[in-house]
């Protein structure tokens, strides 16, 4: 049975903070198909296209029948554990700091044999589940589970070495006047952060929800305009020491496309706010989390960026919109190769419409806040690395698999 | 389909012998290169067969640490213009395969005089760099996990071995004592200390059930031999075995989820039949010691008892040089050192050490027929290299 997280003491400041290092992150291009899987939290393998062998670790060539066809799929995750090591001794400085580390032998129903990270609650000879999952590197790795949830599980040291989970983590979330912001409020909590910042610009004007917000236990309102660079670098320098996971919940949606915006002062606005907010954001709470990636339980983990699927191809009926969240998951991709060497995660977060006054036009489905909040905990807590939330946000992602010009000639008419 | 077509017979290696067994000892660290240690192993052979440098027509290279030269490179660092030239990239197989390749090349005519050499360096840093980018496999899908390089690897092999066959530390460390012993008396054995049951069980965990003394210690050394037709060996008046007997396989029994066996087992019969001995004619054997299981899995793989009865077979020999079941004379890699390639050689020259009269540590006595093995490349969860050799003693 796993240990349960005991609840991080006050940092004494006198204390050197540990230099994030991370495990060896090369990966051949193929394997990197693995990495896309864990992104999302899926469990792909390669399977020969000619004789359906499955096939691990990642080749170029099926080993059965020679096939240069070997595409990813989803295929079964469960396996017996073979064999299993402690390891207590390693040439590699990460796993050094970490010792002892469990790894096995997994025997996969599905065909291959796979070296894989273990759950502290896993014996030998025992059944398990496997999943990919990210390192601090930001690459796949396996990691095998009991079958079944077990007490405390989210607890094991393994296991929370691959996920952001926001359990005894503080929490910023930049924009607390959105509903989305107040839906992740009151679920960060429920998680069991042990603080949740939650920025208002111009906190002493009241605001729709602020009561409700006011009462969700350990939530603390601070000042964030994320339009005024020196509001953003006060309120790092006051807390960025103190934020391991921030979530940028920004918004500013309008309609149109852009001949029909007249003028440019709605474009100055919405990159001002989402795209020119996210720069004043990285440049004023990247260098801390970066330096904290390795701070003991309550380490930094995670930058999360709430982004409109349509950042993924633009939607012309809100055209001038999805540019600007386009520039926003520009943007948050560079984040992640700056952040990764401190080994913290970018979880960025696809959704179509909400369930919010901004949408009001849209037709159905849309995604209500609290379901957008939930999600983003829960991603959290698996260590996801893109996240997509709601029947629109998946119905983009698999059209734009399949062909991203017939997406984008469909969504323009 | 192919047609079914009957197994050629393999041509014997008649007239073909090694000799010139030379060990560059070992150091732990060195801050020369590989290139200084294949030379000096070279240069000692040149000078033990009373060769000049130019009368060796063919060389074959095995080392981790060479690069980024290969054998070619090598040519021109050392001076030497050979007709025949080979690379081994196989560690603990380089041996075995070095000498069956060099062999068939001597006994062809293509060339003359072959040194096979094998030699690294080791550098403070150099084995946590060749971990990491051990093979793409090892970058892939091993080394991410806990970085325990062999160690992990082969407690993996070894716990589901115990578990299946029921083996136990003390078994393996009765293997790890009686190299030890044998080592005390082999001058360039880096272990100097006697070792005993109640220490090796004593020693503390590297990777379980993997402890301290199961563990070889990485090091700098080289190993080379010569291959030539046996009347040029007599010409030169330079003591030789003959080669009776090799085998070579690779990413044997692949369905296995975990390994248990290696590829001797898939050749063996064809092996002592081309030979003409059986596992019972052999007065010493030298298998690939990187970790005790696998010394007991080639005793098995081999045909000196059924597959799961190696650690019987343990506890009823005394695995020293004078005892019962001589193994790794010299005291094996286990006792000696690995020094990278040329642990993939040590126990090929022990044996020719052993069987022309020239041991430097504890002899066999009355050695007639030695055993080789090889066994190497984990480049994901299992060695995938093995090979074997038979030599026998003395011109016929």
């Amino acid at each position: 049975m796993t240990e349960p997280l005991a609840r991080p003491k006050r940092k004494n400041p006198l204390k050197k903070t540990r230099v994030p290092m991370l495990p060896q992150g090369t990966r051949s291009r193929t394997a990197l198909g693995l990495t896309a899987s864990a992104a999302e939290g899926r469990f792909r393998l390669q399977v020969c296209g000619d004789c359906a062998m499955v096939v691990y670790p990642p080749r170029d060539a099926c080993p059965r029948c020679l096939s240069p066809r070997l595409p990813y799929q989803d295929v079964a995750n469960g396996g017996t554990l073979l064999a299993e090591t402690t390891i207590r001794t390693s040439t590699d400085v990460y796993f050094r700091e970490r010792m002892p580390w469990r790894i096995g032998t997994v025997a996969l129903d599905c065909g291959p044999s796979v070296v894989a990270h273990l759950h502290g609650d896993l014996r030998e000879g025992e059944r398990v589940r496997l999943q990919f999952k990210l390192d601090k590197s930001g690459q796949a790795i396996a990691m095998a589970l009991p079958t079944a949830d077990t007490p405390n599980m989210a607890d094991d040291p393994q296991w929370r070495e691959l996920t952001s989970d926001p359990k005894y983590r503080r929490v910023l979330i930049t924009d607390g006047r959105t509903a989305v912001g107040q839906a992740l409020a009151k679920s960060l909590s429920e998680a069991g952060a042990s603080v949740v910042f939650v920025g208002i610009a111009d906190p002493w004007k009241p605001f729709p929800g602020e009561e409700c917000l006011r009462k969700i236990e350990r939530v603390e309102i601070v000042a964030l305009d994320l339009t005024d660079t020196t509001s953003v670098n006060e309120c790092a320098g006051e807390y960025a020491a103190r934020v391991d996971i921030l979530i940028n919940t920004a918004e500013h949606v309008r309609t149109g496309g852009i001949i029909e915006r007249k003028g440019l002062t709605i474009a100055r606005e919405e990159l001002e706010i989402r795209y020119l907010g996210l720069m004043r954001l990285a440049q004023a709470f990247g260098p801390v989390l970066r330096a904290r990636g390795a701070d003991g339980i309550n380490s930094a983990a995670a930058f999360v960026n709430l982004l409109s699927v349509y950042a993924l191809s633009n939607w012309p009926a809100y055209g001038a919109f999805s540019a600007t969240e386009a520039a926003c998951l520009s943007a948050a991709q560079s984040l992640r190769a700056e952040l990764r060497h401190g080994g913290v995660r970018v979880l960025n977060v696809f959704f179509g419409p909400l369930e919010t006054e901004w949408y009001q036009t849209v037709p159905p489905p849309k995604v209500p806040p609290a379901t957008l909040a939930r999600e983003v905990v829960r991603a959290l807590q698996q260590g996801l690395e893109d996240l997509f939330v709601g029947d629109v946000a998946d119905d983009i992602r698999a059209r734009l698999a399949v062909s991203p010009k017939a997406l984008e000639r469909e969504l323009g008419s | 389909m192919a047609q079914t077509r009957p197994p050629v017979q393999r041509l014997p290696y008649d007239g073909v012998v090694v000799g010139a067994p030379v060990t560059i000892p070992y150091r732990r660290y060195s801050t020369n290169s590989a290139h200084w240690w294949v030379g000096r192993a070279v240069r000692e052979v040149v000078a033990r067969a009373g060769l000049r440098r130019t009368d060796i027509d063919g060389l074959s290279l095995s080392s981790f640490t060479v690069g980024p030269d290969t054998a070619i490179g090598l040519t021109q660092h050392l001076g030497l213009s050979p007709r025949w030239l080979d690379h081994v990239p196989l560690g603990g197989a380089s041996g075995v395969v070095a000498l069956r390749r060099a062999a068939r090349a001597v006994q062809c005519g293509d060339a003359e005089l072959v040194v096979c050499v094998a030699g690294d360096t080791n550098h403070v840093d150099s084995f946590r760099r060749m971990l990491s980018t051990f093979s793409r496999f090892a970058q892939d899908a091993v080394y991410p996990y806990g970085s325990g390089g062999p160690n992990a690897s082969f407690a993996l092999i070894t716990h589901n071995y115990m578990r299946r066959y029921g083996a136990t530390r003390e078994d393996f460390g009765k293997i790890c004592v009686a190299q030890r012993t044998n080592a005390l008396r082999f001058p360039h054995a880096l272990m100097k200390k006697p070792l005993t049951l109640e220490e090796y069980l004593a020693a503390r965990a590297i990777s379980d059930p993997i402890h301290l003394f199961d563990c070889v210690m990485p090091c700098a050394g080289a190993e080379a031999f010569l291959v030539c037709r046996e009347d040029v060996a007599r010409s030169l008046g330079l003591p030789a075995a003959r080669l009776l007997a090799t085998i070579e396989r690779h990413n044997a029994f692949a369905e296995d989820a975990i390994q248990y066996r290696g590829g001797w087992a898939m050749d063996i019969d064809e092996f002592y039949a081309m030979a003409g001995v059986t596992a019972a004619d052999v007065d010493f054997v030298e298998t690939y010691d990187d970790y005790p299981v696998i010394a007991m899995m080639q005793i098995e793989d081999l045909g000196f008892c059924r597959k799961g009865e190696g650690a019987e077979f343990i506890r009823a020999h005394t695995l020293t040089a004078d005892g019962s079941f001589p193994h790794n004379t010299s005291g094996g890699q286990l006792s000696v050192g690995q020094a990278g390639a040329a642990g993939g050689f040590l126990g090929l020259v022990e044996a020719l050490r052993q069987l022309t009269g020239a041991s430097i540590g504890a002899t066999v006595p009355d050695a007639k027929i030695g055993l080789v093995s090889g066994f190497g490349m984990v480049t994901y969860d299992r060695g995938l290299a093995s090979g074997a050799a038979l030599l026998a003693g003395g011109h016929a």
